[in-house]
């Protein structure tokens, strides 16, 4: 082995190790065992593609999914009107505008599993004394239905996330030349036509990039939605994320959760390398 | 008279920002004062301020959060992960951007491709073996979370690298240098910006994570997170307690973002366009 070599090995060793131990050989071998009775210690048989048949016609993993999906939906639209709502207002000259971008920033800082606590005591408590005062029956018992749970869901990750999509944005915006805008400006375009025509152009590849980044965000959910709703009423908002963890924790199935693992991991890998052949056209362009 | 629109204009954008500014910090606004009231006055009434300050709660959330020892685990598991992973991962980006072999770029892709995989596909496996082996534990944690924030960082090191001129290297290795020495003494301080970065990014979901110290750690070395969860199940319907527990819980977050602000908000910058 040269010198050359040596060294090299030796920098990479750690990560390598660490890399192969936690994550490289963790998901070699559950996906292996996915297709065994494996209990989380041994496998005495292997059943195949059971488990997958199975998981397939499971009610409650599959609405586990489609919960995620109209979740992740309604989050990723909601979160880039939002990130670029709130980026366009903080660029502006105005006074205030880094002490808003600490502001937005903020809940992004505080793990998902106190800020879904810090809501729950505001959609059961404040939620409810606010119904009281100005007489509306619909502001009672937040969380406790599919439907208020889901919205209670999707304003929290909002809440949580837009500052973050917020930054995204604002690199962006903060890159469009000023020159650009400034002669629109005295070419007479109104606020609505430099939007139009000038900014939203230069910032639709943030767009892309937020998109698929909030995508894979949403849909790994799991800190929020343990805290805020803990998937009730009856399991009604519980997604992909924590159903796998009930399945292999609290119901000790550890090869058929593996399995929905598995699945679960085919879903976002689209989703991600999506993004990367996105990004990737999208430079190939510029 | 346009000058006077444009101001009319901007002051106009400045209240909106402000308006929404005040939605943002509501729900923290709403976890203090209730914080601070008994537990009757808040089933009087969430929005008003409390009629005098129960100090108590915090007292007693203080105390039963174990708080000055599970902020010692919090800060010994985060900071020891984070300066494992700036440590190691800052040599690996180093070695790979040097080496310009084939092995080289494809142990590049591998750890780059590994952030594709969900912590949720890889946990069942990886707490049984730790658990074989007897390293559910702090320290199997924090190796842990040097095999999962590996990969990002190693992608901004060795993205720095390329600024970083090689005839530094040669000049170092000319004049007697080793590779650790050059390493060490030349290359780490040029990489300081990056490193920040690194460290935020590492540090925020580190300090704030859930699921895997609740698979890894028990009660009695749990991080805030993890204690907090505990804490609020015995508290539940004693919101009077359970916020006065979530207010300290977050207290050391907002002195670090008080403090670091400006690096943290340019680090995710960073990290998130890239």
């Amino acid at each position: 082995m040269s010198n050359q070599s040596k060294w090299f090995w030796i920098f990479l060793s750690p990560v390598l190790l660490a890399l192969t131990v936690v994550v490289v050989f963790p998901f070699v071998y559950g996906f292996v065992f996915s297709f065994s009775d494996w209990n989380g210690l041994t496998a005495t048989s292997f059943v195949g593609l059971e488990h997958y048949i199975n998981l397939f016609q499971e009610e409650e993993f599959m609405n586990s999914i489609w919960f995620t999906v109209k979740f992740s939906v309604v989050t990723v639209i909601l979160l880039n009107v939002f990130g670029l709502g709130l980026a366009l207002i903080v660029t502006r000259k105005i006074k205030s505008g880094n002490l808003l971008r600490t502001v937005f920033f903020m809940p992004n800082l505080i793990g998902g599993l106190i800020l879904g606590f810090i809501w729950q005591f505001i959609f059961i408590s404040v939620f409810g004394d606010v119904g009281n005062l100005l007489g509306l029956e619909s502001m009672q018992g937040w969380l406790s239905t599919p439907e208020t749970g889901f919205w209670g869901l999707v304003i929290l990750t909002s809440w949580q996330m837009a500052g973050y999509i917020m930054i995204i944005y604002i690199a962006y915006l903060e890159n469009i030349p000023k020159d650009l805008i400034e002669a629109a400006q005295i070419d007479g375009a109104t606020a609505l036509q430099r939007f139009k025509n000038i900014i939203f152009p230069l910032v639709a590849p943030a767009f892309t990039v937020s998109m698929f980044l909030t995508l894979s965000m949403a849909f790994k959910i799991y800190d929020q939605n343990l805290s805020l709703t803990n998937g009730g009423p009856f399991n009604s908002t519980q997604m992909v994320a924590m159903e796998i963890v009930r399945t292999a924790f609290s119901d000790n199935e550890m090869a058929y959760a593996q399995a929905k693992a598995v699945i679960f991991f085919l879903i976002v890998a689209v989703i991600a390398l999506t993004q990367v052949y996105y990004n990737k056209k999208r430079e190939v362009d510029l | 008279m346009k000058r006077n629109k444009e101001k009319r204009n901007l002051f106009s954008i400045e209240v909106l920002g402000l308006v929404l500014g005040l939605i943002w910090i509501a729900p923290f606004y709403l976890m203090i004062v209730n914080a601070l009231k008994t537990k009757k006055q808040i089933f009087t009434g969430v929005l008003g301020l409390p009629d005098s300050v129960a100090l108590g709660n915090f007292v007693q959330a203080f105390v039963d959060l174990e708080f000055l020892k599970s902020l010692f685990n919090s800060v010994l598991i985060t900071g020891v992960s984070v300066a494992v992973i700036i440590l190691f991962s800052a040599m690996a980006g180093y070695a790979l951007a040097r080496n310009k072999s084939k092995l080289s770029g494809g142990l590049f892709f591998v750890f780059v491709a590994a952030m594709l995989i969900p912590f949720q596909s890889v946990m069942i496996p990886l707490v049984s073996i730790f658990g074989q082996v007897d390293m559910l534990n702090a320290a199997g944690l924090i190796f842990m979370y040097l095999g999962f924030g590996c990969s990002l960082s190693i992608f901004l090191y060795h993205g720095a690298m390329t600024s970083i001129p090689k005839s530094l290297d040669e000049a170092a290795i000319i004049d007697g240098a080793n590779r650790f020495q050059l390493f060490w003494y030349i290359i780490f301080p040029l990489l300081k910006p990056i490193s920040v970065t690194v460290g935020i990014l590492n540090v925020i979901w580190i300090w704030n994570d859930y699921l895997l110290p609740s698979l890894v750690l028990n009660e009695a070395n749990a991080t805030i997170p993890l204690k907090m969860f505990f804490f609020f199940g015995e508290y539940t319907k004693q919101w009077h307690l359970a916020l006065a527990g979530l207010t300290l819980a977050i207290i050391p977050v907002i002195i670090f973002y008080f403090f670091a602000q400006k690096q943290i908000l340019k680090g995710v910058s960073e990290g998130a366009v890239k």
